[in-house]
């Protein structure tokens, strides 16, 4: 089998993905590379973070778990774990709505690592949090209500 | 040089699982002090774990993530005596590196 080959029909599928996106403006050049460019931790809106993540219509997944407690007491502190049962899990990103910036993180999962995480976010108040999954090279979102009864940014 | 990470690391069936503490004020940028002057932004941007050298987990992160960030992941592959090292920078060039082994 000639791998070479396979290597530079499938650059050569993802550059042609690229430039269309591009040329839509869906992307812009410098966000396209990067999995999560600095640019889409600063953006104000869940909408223009998908955005800014390339992912503007990500399908709703159940294979996505996103585990964390229905009612968080403490929102500086809340705990929240995303399992992705999707094969080829390539990236897991965390976004919160109502946060100030609703990209909280991005996690890259490289071949070999469990695609599920835990961490631990701040909260503003209660809101959704979204759960992002990039598998396969298509764009998958779960998303979970998290009540806080005491915000997590100064009051 | 901030405060040292702290790294537990069990290996289980095959499979290395990895619980990460980090000390790091993580502040948002939105706070304000006493005297009502905002408190400048000061968070954990990145985040690299490898065994062996290898990648096993790349993250990047905004200022929400919690004060002291906790981190847990599993990646299979991994055997007795494999050295992890995770290393985070953050928005202000801090650097700090830690190294565990897997036992």
């Amino acid at each position: 089998m000639n791998s070479s080959r396979r290597h530079v029909l499938k650059a050569g599928g993802s550059a042609g993905v690229l430039a269309l996106l591009l040329a839509a403006g869906i992307v812009r050049p410098g966000e396209a590379l990067a999995q999560a460019s600095p640019s889409a931790f600063e953006v104000k809106t869940l909408t223009e973070a998908l955005k800014a993540l390339g992912a503007q219509n990500p399908a709703v997944s159940d294979a996505i778990q996103i585990k964390a407690p229905e009612i968080a007491e403490n929102g500086a502190v809340v705990p929240i774990g995303v399992e992705s049962r999707l094969p080829g899990t390539q990236s897991i990103a965390l976004l919160v709505e109502k946060n100030p910036q609703p990209l909280t993180a991005s996690f890259d999962i490289p071949p070999g690592t469990e695609p599920n995480i835990s961490t631990r976010v701040k909260m503003g108040e209660s809101s959704d949090v979204y759960a992002l999954v990039k598998a396969e090279g298509k764009f998958y979102v779960a998303k979970k209500e998290i009540k806080i009864t005491l915000g997590g940014c100064g009051g | 040089m901030a405060d040292p990470m702290r790294i537990r690391v069990a290996l289980r069936d095959g499979v290395v699982n990895v619980r990460i503490l980090m000390s790091h004020e993580m502040e948002t940028g939105q706070r304000k002090d006493g005297s009502g002057k905002l408190v400048p932004a000061h968070y954990i941007k990145s985040v690299t774990a490898t065994c062996q050298g290898k990648v096993v987990l790349q993250a990047q992160w905004g200022p929400a993530v919690a004060k002291n960030p906790f981190l847990e992941f599993s990646f299979k592959g991994g055997q007795k005596g494999d050295k992890i090292v995770v290393t985070w920078e953050d928005n202000k060039g801090d650097k700090r590196s830690d190294e565990a082994v897997v036992n």
